[in-house]
């Protein structure tokens, strides 16, 4: 069984092909770094994945079942949980009804409009649990207008975690984070059980590098080179991607 | 908390004993106008505050509600079919708006519930067999709820008292629930929404139909009220006004839209009696209150009051530690 496979994979936003046959296998706990250009695909592949676009052709399938055709919210549902490398969060709300509204939107309580989500005890302290994990527990009252950015990708992971789900993608965890920040993020992605299989794409390649099992460079909205982490940086057509020559 | 509820329940108890203070029936009768209008603004502040999508078309849905009334107990049917087979009606309608407009959001919605809004005032226009056109339908009688009679200016208010005191607590469990985090969540961030396992269109649907009910219900209150209802009431004017109210008044807020009624009311009734181009007073009134606060009346008071309770605060402290600057000093750098 795999974890999350993706089968011919192609999207054109017009004449501009963005994904190309693309073909990816990802084994359940495995830690898979996608790494490429700017413009390489990445985040339009990680759309495809979770059904935020519709692909022209091909097909994604989680734990074996095809869902290519499936809302996003239902793979949610299936246990595919994302973050953001553009930070979409609720800036209007604290961190805590942030994480909160992670947990709502899993849980069947979603749909009541009479009790009040403030007091719903079990899912604050699950929120509260979520945000323990990535060190904000000290500041879940606070607006999330009035965090830092470091804070706000911690939230961001914290959110995704909370859903407790058995496919994680990140797009790029890291982006915008100062030297300290990365360490903290780093430290807290390793803590991320086994049983969790973690994809993560990352524009610079030394970044993440030690997280991953596998990797698979894009190029163009193709896959280049993939394999182990000292296949795909000792290959040649790595380097050509990254230094141009 | 506790003077929390100690506000409430004077606020209440004020607009209980209000028709006794005010004691002459024209102006008893505008404040029964307030609540009515109250009642659709909360309405449409569901969909314009919680859930971020600017209606056009909800005089609409209230004509729909009020036309419903009017016209069975035109035919001879008693208040409580008309009233249960009015907002049945209005919620048919409701749905039909929601199915059509939630294909889009942002200025497309705006325009689909215009259009759909249109529609429904053409068809109060021209449907003349049903609705009598420009003529309108009357309405005879007022209903009488366990013997009590709405028809004197005191009895009609304590009823649209009641109706609208359920309205605003039901919008005010609704907004603090689980599924009223989730509606303003599809308003901030729609895609994340949606990739954190939840169905918009779905949320937005149900809001819509809260939305429509309120609207539907304000409708009814409309028609016993004026006791007579033609498509002067269902005219894009008509909804602008209510959106109007909720903004000046303050989208997503509970008591925004009850402030924002209050003040078109009045400004309608009371100042034109004074002021014969009253329209040209409430447009400079929204200039203002766009260029001052723009976020509203209630929520803009509510940010000065705490500006002016911040700063009140802070001359205090200042003018005590003035005293002790000494022992101040040291305090102040042990902090970073």
């Amino acid at each position: 069984m795999t974890a999350l496979a993706v089968k011919n994979l192609s999207k054109s936003f017009g004449g501009l092909h963005v994904t190309t046959n693309v073909n990816l296998t990802v084994e359940p706990g495995e830690r898979r770094l996608i790494i490429g250009p700017n413009g390489a695909g990445k985040t339009t592949l990680f759309n495809l994945i979770t059904g935020e676009i519709a692909p022209d052709a091909g097909a994604v399938l989680l734990f074996d079942r095809d869902i290519t055709r499936l809302a996003s919210r239902k793979r949610a549902h299936l246990g595919m949980a994302r973050t953001y490398q553009i930070i979409t969060l609720f800036p209007r709300d604290t961190i805590l009804h942030n994480a909160t509204l992670a947990l709502l939107g899993l849980s069947p309580l979603r749909w009541n409009p009479w009790l009040t989500l403030a007091r719903q005890r079990r899912l604050s302290a699950q929120a509260r649990a979520a945000l323990n994990r990535v060190g904000l527990q000290h500041m879940a009252e606070r607006p999330l207008a009035e965090t830092s950015y470091g804070e706000k990708r911690r939230v961001e992971i914290a959110m995704a975690l909370a859903q407790e789900p058995r496919v994680l993608l990140l797009d790029e965890p890291f982006a915008g984070l100062s030297i300290d920040e990365r360490r903290d993020v780093r430290e807290l992605l390793k803590r991320i059980p086994r049983d969790v299989t973690v994809v993560m794409i990352e524009h610079d390649m030394d970044t993440a590098l030690d997280l991953a099992d596998r990797i698979t460079l894009l190029h163009f909205g193709e896959v280049i080179v993939e394999g182990t982490r000292a296949e795909v940086v000792a290959d040649p057509r790595t380097r050509e991607v990254y230094l141009g020559e | 908390m506790k003077v929390r509820h100690v506000a409430v329940a004077v606020a209440v108890l004020a607009l209980i004993a209000a028709p006794y203070a005010i004691q002459e029936p024209y102006y008893v009768n505008i404040a029964s106008q307030i609540l009515l209008y109250a009642v659709f603004a909360l309405g449409l502040n569901i969909l314009v505050g919680y859930a971020g999508l600017v209606s056009l078309g909800h005089a609409g849905l209230s004509g729909v509600a009020a036309y419903g009334v009017a016209y069975l107990l035109a035919a001879g049917y008693g208040h409580a079919v008309a009233i249960a087979a009015g907002l049945a009606a209005g919620l048919i309608v409701t749905a039909g708006f929601a199915a059509l407009a939630l294909r889009a959001s942002g200025i497309s919605f705006i325009m689909i519930t215009l259009a759909l809004g249109e529609i429904i005032w053409g068809l109060a226009y021209r449907w003349i067999s049903i609705t009598n056109g420009d003529n309108g339908i009357s309405v005879n009688a007022r209903p009488a709820p366990f013997g009590l009679s709405l028809d004197s200016a005191n009895g009609f208010y304590d009823a649209t008292l009641i109706v609208f005191l359920l309205a605003l607590a039901a919008c005010a469990v609704f907004v603090r629930s689980p599924f009223g985090a989730a509606l303003a969540g599809t308003r901030d961030q729609p895609r994340r929404m949606n990739a954190l396992g939840f169905h918009v269109w779905m949320i937005r649907f149900w809001a819509f139909m809260f939305s429509g009910l309120l609207s539907a219900i304000a409708g009814i209150l409309f028609v016993y009220y004026n006791q007579f209802i033609s498509p002067q009431a269902l005219a894009l004017t008509a909804s602008a006004e209510g959106l109007l109210m909720v903004i000046s008044g303050g989208a997503g807020t509970l008591l925004g839209p009850v402030v924002g009624a209050a003040l078109v009311v009045i400004v309608k009734n009371v100042v034109s009696a004074y002021i014969s181009r009253w329209n040209f007073m409430l447009g400079a009134i929204f200039v203002a209150i766009v260029v001052f606060m723009p976020e509203g009346l209630v929520p803009g008071t509510v940010r000065l009051a705490r500006g002016a309770w911040r700063a009140a605060n802070r001359r205090k402290p200042a003018a005590e530690s003035a005293g002790a600057a000494g022992a101040a000093a040291p305090v102040a750098e042990q902090k970073p």
